[in-house]
């Protein structure tokens, strides 16, 4: 069993991540395509620390792992009260914020 | 030539010198701080300190007549002023026979000025006070311009009579042609002052002090260039003040002020400075090296000389003439003082004696003016001899003196003079001595005309009306304006015979010996030329205007040179000719550069950044999923690049 799938496999993954975050118009659902590319990531990470026989790859895997759990709540938080006061999880109808 | 003398530290009464200056400064402040509430003793005040000084300088003078004639340089150290490491300026006093001579001329005069302004003002009873408030304060800072023992101290008191006279010929500041003339003199006066200073600031550069004694100690060890340089630049600040070419066009617009003013500062102090500082600065000017920058002093006074003359006798207002005249006067004094150690003595003695005669006619101006309704034209005038007998004869023994009428003051002082520049020697003696005779002949022509239209022939006033419809009724003024006019025309007749024996020898400590030159034509020829080419010019005045009507207003058909002498020799138009009017271009062109260059560069760049940032903020559309795009898209490069360079 080779590394180049699992390497293959978080390409994909991260692909269809990036993708969804580009095509898709609900929050909640952008919000997840995130989560695959943050997992896309680890995976590579992890194995790149099997290939190079170090943990350093892991431990950085970890962190992301925190990283986004802290995201989670916080990204959660931020789009419920968008659809509390807007009606509505569209990122596209969230435009204020521009010149 | 090293004035040698040593310079003692004054004491005794001498000690107390510096009440010549607080005198009348206190007074200026007590005037101006107090307001309405001195108005009732306001003139009295005004006219007391500067008699007390008169007093004051009487005493400091039998001081200084006291003192053998080595110690009679005196100073008295003050304060020090700027103690600037390199630059130590002192603030103290010269005493020594010119400035003790200035003093007396000064405060004398003064005295009876500030006596008969208490007549003349006595229209303006409301604004009295601030007049003489003002008259104090010039009488302080010309006592400081001649007292200061430093060019930094006569600087001073030399900017202060530039602001007093400002404020006195602004007096009718209500009218149009009164703050012109103010604001001109004022103007005029800062070209003549930027040469006094630069001339200062050579002094601090080259030798490193502007004390008297240290500066004429030193500068015969400057290089000539130097030397005719602050003897130009000097020259430069004395043209300014004393109203001599090419910025003599502000003397006769200060007539503006009131006539006592005008005798005051305009005839017989102020405009005199830049004789003293020529005569002051007499160890410089004798110098062998400074021979160029006498010649122009020379040249200078010659040309202001006859141009004063020859502009006098077209003017129709009364006292244009007078201040015409007191161009020329001083004119002759320049050239004097400029004739080296042949003329000191020689241009302060006409100094002294122009004071007296030119004070009085100017009195006698005014006299006739306060009882003629501010009537200044002469050719309105006529016939006042019989209305105004005091200030006919006062003006009359003025008027003498001042055309140099034997015996009289002004024979005495001008004759010498001329003599003085015959014996100047080879061509330059006879041009300047035989410009100094054609001004004595024309100094008689204007003179008589004027004396003629105003006191002589039938009166020309009686069925005209004054500019604010009052009819004329001439009467002869109070007792005090025509006292101080009585003092001053004995003065004119006197001062003269007692002046030329005893001044020069009692100058000799602070001007130098006077050389007694012989010229081509003995004392006695030249003193019988100058009385015919006097008697010539009066005569001629006398054919031309004692017969016959003279008309109310001036012809207008008249010939050429009448036309330039009207328009001031056209000193005015060649002023603004030459300075002037490049100047204003000079501005206009900075302007454009200033406006389209600079201000151009510095709004381009910033309409330039505005305009783009404004283009380039529509980036920020506000859709998260564009700037996710554009994250991606940027990451991809700077991947693929980092790619590029490590396997590339």
């Amino acid at each position: 069993m080779t590394p180049t799938y699992y390497l293959l496999l978080s390409a994909l993954l991260f692909t269809i991540g990036a993708v969804g975050v580009l095509v898709r118009r609900n929050a909640i659902v952008v919000f997840m395509c995130v989560e695959l590319m943050l997992n896309a990531v680890n995976l590579s990470l992890v194995t790149f620390a099997r290939i190079n026989g170090q943990l350093s790859g892991q431990i950085m895997a970890f962190f992301v792992m925190v990283v986004a759990a802290a995201e989670v709540v916080v990204g959660l938080a931020i789009i419920m009260s968008i659809f509390r006061t807007r009606r509505t999880a569209s990122v596209d109808d969230s435009n204020l914020l521009k010149y | 030539m090293n004035l040698a003398a040593e310079v003692h530290q004054a004491s005794g009464v001498a000690g107390a010198a510096w009440l010549l200056l607080v005198l009348p400064a206190a007074g200026a402040a007590v005037l101006l701080l107090g307001g309405r509430r001195t108005d009732k003793w306001g003139h009295l005040l005004g006219s007391a300190t500067v008699i007390a000084a008169f007093v004051y300088g009487v005493l400091l003078f039998f001081d200084t007549t006291g003192q053998g004639t080595e110690d009679r340089l005196r100073d008295l150290h003050l304060f020090d002023w700027i103690p600037v490491n390199a630059l130590d300026v002192e603030f103290g006093l010269r005493l020594d026979p010119l400035s003790v001579t200035f003093v007396l001329l000064i405060t004398g005069v003064g005295s009876l000025i500030h006596i008969y302004s208490i007549g003349y003002m006595s229209h303006e009873l409301r604004d009295r006070r601030r007049f003489f408030a003002y008259l104090n304060l010039f009488v302080a800072a010309m006592l400081l311009l001649v007292l200061g023992n430093s060019f930094v101290t006569l600087y001073f008191g030399w900017e202060g009579v530039g602001l007093a006279s400002y404020l006195l010929i602004g007096w009718y500041q209500g009218k149009d042609f009164a703050a012109t003339a103010a604001k001109k003199a004022f103007l005029m006066n800062r070209v003549g002052d930027v040469g006094l200073a630069l001339a200062i600031f050579l002094m601090f550069k080259n030798i490193g002090s502007t004390q008297y004694d240290v500066v004429f100690d030193k500068i015969g060890q400057q290089s000539t260039g130097v030397i005719v340089a602050i003897g130009v630049l000097l020259l430069l600040g004395a043209c300014g003040k004393s109203g001599q070419f090419p910025l003599q066009a502000w003397l006769p617009d200060a007539m503006a002020g009131p006539t006592p003013v005008s005798a005051l500062i305009h005839a017989a102090t102020m405009v005199t400075a830049g004789v003293y500082l020529i005569a002051r600065s007499s160890p410089l000017y004798s110098l062998a090296q400074a021979g160029d920058a006498r010649l122009v002093v020379m040249i200078i006074g010659a040309i202001t000389l006859l141009l004063g003359c020859i502009i006098g006798c077209a003017y129709d207002d009364f006292k244009k003439v007078l201040a015409y005249s007191t161009v020329s006067q001083i004119g002759y004094m320049i050239l004097a003082v400029g004739l080296g150690p042949a003329g000191y003595a020689l241009g302060i003695l006409h100094l002294l004696t122009h004071g007296f005669f030119k004070a009085g006619l100017f009195l006698g101006a005014g006299s006739v003016m306060h009882g003629m309704n501010d009537e200044g034209d002469i050719r309105r005038l006529g016939g006042l001899a019989r209305k105004m007998p005091i200030t006919f004869i006062t003006w009359t023994l003025g008027y003498l003196a001042l055309i140099g009428f034997p015996f009289l003051s002004g024979y005495f002082s001008k004759d010498a003079i001329i003599e003085a520049a015959l014996a100047e020697g080879g061509t330059r003696g006879w041009i300047f001595g035989g410009i100094a005779l054609l001004g004595a002949g024309l100094t008689a022509f204007y003179m008589t005309r004027l004396l003629i239209l105003v006191f002589l022939g039938k009166p020309r006033w009686e069925n005209l009306k004054s500019a604010d419809g009052r009819s004329y009724h001439p009467h002869e003024s109070g007792p005090t304006m025509t006292i101080p006019m009585i003092i001053l025309a004995v003065g004119s007749v006197a001062a003269g015979g007692v002046l030329s024996g005893m001044l020069p020898e009692w100058l000799e400590p602070a001007v130098g010996k006077l050389q007694e030159e012989h010229g081509p034509l003995s004392a006695t020829v030249v003193s019988v030329l100058t009385v015919v080419i006097s008697a010539l010019g009066a005569g001629i005045a006398f054919l031309l205007f004692g017969r016959g009507e003279q008309p109310v207003t001036r012809p207008q058909r008249v010939s050429f040179p009448v036309r330039a002498a009207r328009a001031d020799l056209y000193g005015n138009h060649l002023n603004e000719a030459l300075i002037s009017r490049p100047g204003v271009w000079l501005t206009r062109f900075l302007v454009f550069v200033d406006n389209r260059g600079v201000d151009g560069l510095v709004n381009g760049i910033a309409a330039g950044l505005g305009g783009s940032s404004g283009r380039l903020r529509r980036l920020q559309t506000g859709f998260v999923r564009s700037y996710a795009l554009s994250m991606l898209g940027g990451s991809i490069l700077v991947i693929a690049a980092l790619l590029m360079v490590r396997f590339a």
